[in-house]
């Protein structure tokens, strides 16, 4: 995993970097979590099968 | 936010590509068994979604069920059972057909991207996902992460089988995923051999505590057609990951590998 030697963020601070990536991966977790995850019933019945078929806890 | 937006690119081309895979993979090896299960469902007293009711109604539903079921289970659907009352505190839900098919898509498409943009963001605090090899290690590390650690404590369920608590099992899911991450992210990134320990702990620790369990197991779905479901999300899971992790590190490469004089503008 090291070889990988051009970073994308080559110009942006250290700082700036983990903040914009954390940012990223929350962005993430948020939509995995709005769809696979609502108790909202109408998305649970839009999104039925694919929380099956992910093996997400479902009803 | 130029690190930001690369990061956003990268992720929805994969997540779009990986999500229409799945789907493709999804239509043929998942849904027809889940349309199956869902004819025993109907015969066995109906789909009861007791989100919000207090415990008691959802032991009542159960025990109410579970006889209804063992009958049910080698017969066809008996209209003296069928389903009264679950539709009507189920709220909306797609006709079936073309638009719950279509929802799918688009719940594969959405995740699809959401699962590329924490992939990008942990792998780019690695260095970046280089080329389509290494995508395969990191999607094999997703794949343990997201469906193979929590899946051995709460394996893929049809409708009509019976679970424990909604909110604990997502709060189960979400800690064995974020044990198992931290674990793997030790091992990887961590030359250490305690830590190589301690990592070996948090991805074992999930399972010693145990994923929340139903009160009875029992179910109208037979054990083969589960097995079968099993077998089916696995392997699926496993193919949108790797494809996942291959096209971002395809993706990636173009990025930082063709142009170098753009590298700025998108750096």
């Amino acid at each position: 995993m090291t070889t990988a030697s051009v970073s994308l963020g080559a110009s942006v601070s250290s700082q700036s970097r983990f903040m914009q990536l954390a940012l990223v991966a929350l962005l993430g977790i948020f939509v995995v979590g709005f769809v696979g995850f609502s108790h909202i019933d109408a998305v649970h019945n839009a999104a039925h099968d694919y929380r099956h078929s992910m093996a997400f806890p479902c009803h | 936010m130029n690190l930001f937006r690369n990061v956003v690119f990268i992720a929805a081309i994969a997540g779009l590509v990986a999500g229409v895979v799945l789907a493709c993979m999804q239509a043929f090896a998942t849904v027809p068994l889940i349309l199956k299960a869902e004819v025993y469902e109907q015969a066995g007293g109906g789909h009861h979604h007791d989100h919000a009711a207090p415990a008691a109604t959802d032991t009542n539903a159960m025990t109410t069920a579970a006889p209804a079921g063992n009958v049910m289970s080698s017969a066809a659907p008996a209209p003296a059972q069928a389903a009264v009352p679950a539709a009507e505190d189920e709220g909306w839900a797609p006709a079936d057909g073309f638009e719950r098919f279509a929802l799918s898509v688009v719940a594969n498409i959405v995740t699809g991207i959401g699962f590329a943009l924490v992939l990008v963001a942990v792998s780019e605090f690695a260095g970046g996902i280089g080329n389509w090899r290494q995508g395969v290690f990191w999607g094999l590390a997703g794949f343990a992460v997201f469906t193979l650690a929590p899946g051995l404590g709460l394996p893929p369920e049809l409708p009509a089988m019976p679970a424990a608590d909604l909110t604990q099992r997502q709060i189960w899911w979400w800690a064995t995923v974020a044990a198992t991450a931290a674990g793997l992210g030790l091992i990887a990134f961590r030359k250490s051999l305690p830590l190589a320990i301690l990592a070996v702990l948090l991805i074992v620790a999930p399972h010693i505590v145990g994923a929340p369990q139903p009160d009875s197991f029992e179910t109208p779905i037979p054990e083969g057609l589960h097995h079968q479901f099993v077998v089916a999300v696995t392997v699926t899971n496993l193919v949108f990951w790797l494809v996942l992790g291959a096209v971002v590190g395809v993706v990636r490469g173009r990025f930082t590998g063709t142009a170098t004089s753009l590298r700025d503008s998108f750096a």
